[in-house]
C-alpha cells in the first residue's frame, strides 16, 4: 500500500451515492439570541456497512453534534443524514448509543439494566430467551459475576462494559460511542479497546466512535475522520488506516506506517487546525 | 461496670438493673442532652406559672387537676356524643387526615407527573398553583363549608387542599430533574410508557416525591386542628381544644396540645421510615 493512497482529500463522493450511512451536505446550527450559531457546515461522509469509523477533533468542533444527528437526538438544519437510504428522524434502538457517562440506571442491577433494553426491543420474545441474551452479553464483557450488583457497586471500567453489553445485546445496525474510554485509566482502557475490537470482529456492526486519542483510533478504526475547528466545523480529512485485521497492538506500533499516520494526524490537530484558545 | 462484666463471665441471665446500666452506657451520651433540655423547659414553664405572671397553668397541673388527670389516665373512655377519651378524639382527627392526605398524595403525584412531563402544561399551571398554595388552611375553611355544606367532607377537603401543593410541586420538580442521560436511554430504546414510568421516572423522582409527602403530612396535621376548631360539634382533637377553651379548662388544652405534638412527630417519623424503606438515600 502506498502512503499516497492512504490519505484521502476531503470526501469527493458524488452527492447521489447512497451508502449505508451517509451525510449529504449536512449543516447544523443552533438558534441563539444573537442569531443562528453554526456548529456543522457542509458535512459529506459515507460510511459502509460494518465499517469502524473514529472521529477526532478539538473540543467544540461538533463531533458530538454529528453523532447526535445519527442517533436522532438532533436533526440537521439542512442536508440529510440517511441510514440505508432512509432519513433519520428520531432516536431508535437500531442506532444504539454508548453514552459518555455510561447512563446506567442506578436503581437497577447490571442484569436489569441490560434486560430493560432487550425487553424494550423484543417485548414478545419468551422470557427465558431474553434472559439468555442478557447473560450471553454480560459473559461477553466478562461481567457474569457482577450481574446482580448495582452500578454504584462496580468500577468505572465495569460500568462501561455494562453499557457496551447493553448496546450490543439489542443488535444495533450502528453502534455509536461518544468518547467511551475517556474517563478510564490506561490499562482498563486498553483492555476495553481490545474487547470492543473482538466483539466488533464477531458481530460486524457499523461503529461510529468519538475519541481524543490518536493511538486508540489507529488501533481500532478503518477510517479516521478529522474535523476542523468550530464554529461551522466540517470534515478536514479522512484518513484510511490500512493495518490488517485482526490487529495486534504491538505489531502495528512496529509498523513504520503507524508513525507516519500518527504524525499526520498530530500535524492536522496541532499545526493545521491548532486550537487558538487552549 | 464490674458487676456487669462478672455476670457475663458467669453467663447468668442479666438482671434488669445491669441491662439498664448497659443501655445507658451505650446511649447515655446521645439521650442526656434532650432529657435535660425537656426538663429545663418544663421547670422554666412551671416556675413561670407559679410566679403569677400568667394565667397559663404549669405542667404539673396536668396531674393536679382532676379533669386532666382523668383524661390522662383514661384515654379510651367513651360516654357517647362528643364526650370521648383523647384516644378517640385523636383517632377521629387522624381518620380525617388519612382520607384527605391519601387523596392529596394520589392527586398530587399524578398531576405532578403530568405537569412535570409536559412543559406547556407546567408553564400554564405554574401561576395558578403558586397562587393557590399560598392560601392558608384556615382561609379554605369557609370556602369548603360553602362549597360542600357539611362539616365532615369540608374538613377532609381542607386537609386535601393544604397538603396537595407540596406533593404536587415536588413531584413536578422531581420529574423535571430526571437526568438527561436517563431520558436519552429511554428515547433510544423507545421504552414503553409503562417501562419508562417504572424504570426511569418514578425511581428518579421518588426522593423529591417523598420530600413533598413529608412536608405535606406535617401540613395536613396542622390543618386538621385548625379546621376542627372552626367546625363546631365534631369529635376530634381540634374541636376538643376549642371546647375546652370555651369552658375555660386550660389544662385540657395543654394536654391536647401535647397529644397533637406527639402525633405530629409520629406521623413525620412514619413517612421518614417509609422513605428509608422505599427510596433509601443514594451515595
Amino acid at each position: 500500500m502506498q502512503s499516497t493512497t492512504l490519505l484521502q482529500s476531503p470526501p469527493a463522493q458524488s452527492r447521489n451515492t447512497v451508502g449505508f450511512l451517509s451525510f449529504d451536505q449536512v449543516s447544523k446550527s443552533f438558534p441563539t439570541p444573537k442569531g443562528p450559531y453554526p456548529v456543522l457546515e457542509n458535512v459529506n461522509l459515507t460510511i459502509e456497512e460494518g465499517e469502524f469509523v473514529c472521529l477526532i477533533g478539538h473540543s467544540g468542533c461538533g463531533k458530538s453534534t454529528l453523532l447526535s444527528l445519527v442517533s436522532g437526538f438532533q436533526q440537521a438544519t439542512s442536508g440529510s443524514v440517511t441510514l440505508k437510504g432512509e432519513p433519520i428522524r428520531e432516536p431508535g434502538p437500531d442506532r444504539m448509543v454508548v453514552f459518555q457517562n455510561y447512563a446506567l440506571l442506578p436503581w437497577r442491577t447490571v442484569f436489569e439494566n441490560v434486560y430493560l433494553a432487550v425487553n424494550a426491543v423484543w417485548p414478545k420474545q419468551p422470557e427465558a430467551q431474553k434472559r439468555a441474551i442478557v447473560r450471553e452479553h454480560l459473559a461477553m464483557v466478562g461481567l457474569t459475576e457482577a450481574a446482580d450488583k448495582r452500578p454504584d457497586q462496580i468500577s468505572g471500567g465495569m460500568r462501561q462494559r455494562v453499557s457496551i453489553a447493553r448496546a450490543l445485546a439489542i443488535r444495533p445496525e450502528v453502534l455509536i460511542l461518544d468518547e467511551p474510554f475517556g474517563a478510564l485509566d490506561a490499562i482498563t482502557k486498553e483492555e476495553l479497546q481490545e474487547e470492543l475490537l473482538k466483539i466488533w470482529t464477531d458481530h460486524r456492526c457499523t461503529v461510529l466512535m468519538i475519541t481524543h486519542d490518536i493511538d486508540e483510533a489507529l488501533f481500532l478504526a478503518d477510517r479516521l475522520v478529522m474535523m476542523t475547528n468550530g464554529p461551522a466545523a466540517g470534515i478536514g480529512e479522512v484518513m484510511t488506516i490500512p493495518f490488517d485485521r485482526p490487529r495486534d497492538r504491538v505489531q502495528i506500533m512496529e509498523d513504520p506506517q503507524y508513525y507516519e499516520l500518527r504524525n499526520h494526524a498530530l500535524d492536522f490537530l496541532y499545526n493545521r487546525f491548532a486550537h487558538d484558545d487552549d | 461496670m464490674v458487676t456487669s462484666t462478672r455476670t457475663r463471665l458467669q453467663s447468668r441471665p442479666k438482671s434488669v438493673v445491669s441491662s439498664i446500666q448497659e443501655f445507658w452506657q451505650k446511649q447515655g451520651a446521645g439521650l442526656l442532652p434532650p432529657i435535660l433540655g425537656i426538663a429545663a423547659f418544663l421547670i422554666v414553664w412551671q416556675v413561670f406559672s407559679w410566679s403569677g405572671l400568667t394565667r397559663l397553668p404549669g405542667p404539673l397541673s396536668l396531674w393536679t387537676e382532676q379533669r386532666t388527670r382523668e383524661l390522662l389516665l383514661y384515654p379510651f373512655y367513651d360516654r357517647g356524643g362528643l364526650d370521648k377519651g383523647l384516644f378517640w378524639q385523636t383517632l377521629a382527627s387522624l381518620g380525617r387526615v388519612a382520607k384527605g392526605y391519601t387523596a392529596a398524595a394520589v392527586v398530587g403525584i399524578s398531576v405532578g407527573v403530568l405537569v412535570g412531563t409536559n412543559d406547556w402544561l407546567n408553564k400554564a399551571t405554574y401561576p395558578v398553583f403558586q397562587f393557590l398554595r399560598m392560601v392558608a388552611p384556615l382561609a379554605w375553611v369557609p370556602i369548603a363549608l360553602v362549597a360542600l355544606q357539611q362539616n365532615q367532607p369540608a374538613a377532609i377537603f381542607v386537609i386535601f387542599i393544604t397538603s396537595v401543593w407540596p406533593i404536587l410541586i415536588n413531584t413536578t420538580e422531581g420529574v423535571r430533574q430526571i437526568p438527561e442521560d436517563y431520558n436519552n436511554v429511554a428515547k433510544v430504546l423507545k421504552l414503553s410508557r409503562k417501562d419508562y414510568y417504572l424504570n426511569v421516572l418514578f425511581p428518579s423522582a421518588l426522593p423529591y416525591i417523598f420530600t413533598g409527602l413529608r412536608i405535606a403530612i406535617g401540613l395536613a396535621w396542622l390543618a386538621i386542628i385548625a379546621a376542627e376548631i372552626v367546625m363546631s360539634g365534631i369529635v376530634g382533637i381540634g374541636f376538643f381544644i376549642w371546647d375546652a377553651y370555651q369552658q375555660n379548662y386550660i389544662s385540657e388544652i395543654i394536654l391536647a396540645v401535647i397529644y397533637i405534638g406527639g402525633v405530629g412527630l409520629l406521623l413525620d417519623r412514619l413517612i421518614a421510615f417509609l422513605q428509608s424503606k422505599i427510596a433509601p438515600a443514594r451515595k
